[in-house]
């Protein structure tokens, strides 16, 4: 009867989503907004290859201010309900390849990490991207040394270090450029290059480094009440 | 099968839904959000597409001049970037509040929390 009800229940919900697909007809061109976006004198002024990076750190950047707030709002509410209280639990010693093999690819992985939010604003990827990155690292060095302490006195100070920064730089640009977030504070660089898009590298890399530190201390902190 | 992106964003969004109703395990209804969560990401992005364009990123093949015929919307895919890390968020907390409940009353089982209804 429940299992029938549900079923009936989806059946429904997948009619009103049918003339989505059946109606849909591709868009033509960009958007207006995009369009705007995309327009030679636009692109020469931010300066950055990826377009996607351009809207979201300097067009859309309150939005990702925004977005590293609620980031960090749920690491804190995590910290606040997990009360972490380390207790020693017999674990069965970890087998040679998974040891030997995370000691050879931690610093590779953090590496990927640092170079996929370093080149934001040329290819895909971004802060975001690398500090899950840099996350799974951390990842694999619990599944690996669970003896291992994780330092979590540095990852909060990273954290709030990169924080403050990011809203500096964006305060800066209400200072010294056209307003809150503004990017091309700092000189262009030529397009397609390391060194180019003004503030873009700069403010995504600390982005990178918040996001890192924070996902690494909410799973640390799932880690030390594994025991319960 | 012309939006194969689309359906299948549909589809994920409707198995999403079905492991939600379906499932008493406070785990797996976590699931069935992420699932929902991703088919909504997978819809955007399929609605953003336009044919024979290509990703919004500036290169050699793709000249600053006349880049607004040659890429796709790179609005609607900065919003959903947006979109994934908030999920994660919501994940982290909802699988926290899992942990929480399941120290309260040593289940998953969300029948054996009936009394926090009302």
């Amino acid at each position: 009867m429940r299992n029938l009800l549900i079923l009936v229940l989806l059946a429904a919900f997948g009619l009103m989503l049918y003339p989505i697909i059946s109606e849909f007809s591709p868009n033509e061109g960009l958007s207006k907004v995009s369009e705007y976006y995309a327009t030679p004198a636009n692109v020469a002024t931010i300066n950055a290859a990826n377009l996607v990076t351009a809207v979201v750190v300097t067009y859309r950047g309150l939005d990702t201010l925004g977005e590293v707030t609620i980031l960090f709002l749920s690491a804190a509410i995590i910290s606040f309900f997990i009360k972490a209280k380390e207790s020693k639990r017999k674990l069965r010693a970890n087998s040679e390849i998974l040891i030997t093999a995370s000691r050879l690819l931690l610093p590779i992985i953090i590496m990927l990490g640092v170079y996929i939010f370093i080149n934001g604003h040329l290819t895909p990827g971004g802060g975001f991207q690398g500090g899950s990155v840099i996350a799974s690292a951390v990842i694999l060095l619990i599944l690996a040394f669970p003896e291992k302490p994780v330092n979590r006195k540095f990852l909060d100070f990273l954290e709030s270090l990169s924080g403050s920064v990011y809203v500096a730089i964006a305060a800066m640009g209400a200072v010294v450029g056209l307003g809150f977030l503004d990017t091309t504070i700092l000189p262009k660089g030529s397009f397609g290059h390391l060194v180019s898009a003004g503030a873009i590298p700069i403010i995504y890399s600390f982005i990178g480094l918040k996001v890192g530190a924070e996902l690494s201390n909410i799973l640390s902190q799932f880690r030390s009440v594994q025991s319960e | 099968m012309d939006y194969i992106a689309l359906t299948t964003g549909f589809l994920i969004i409707l198995g999403g839904l079905w492991a939600l109703l379906s499932h008493k395990n406070l785990i797996r209804i976590i699931i069935g959000f992420s699932l929902f969560d991703t088919g909504t990401h997978v819809v955007i992005v399929a609605f953003s597409y336009i044919r024979n364009r290509t990703a919004p990123i500036l290169d050699q093949t793709i000249a600053i001049d006349g880049a607004a015929t040659r890429i796709t919307d790179p609005v609607p895919q900065a919003l959903v970037l947006t979109a994934i890390v908030i999920g994660l968020g919501v994940t982290a907390l909802m699988l926290a509040f899992a942990m929480k409940m399941h120290k309260d009353k040593g289940t998953l089982d969300v029948g054996a929390f009936s009394d926090q209804k009302n």
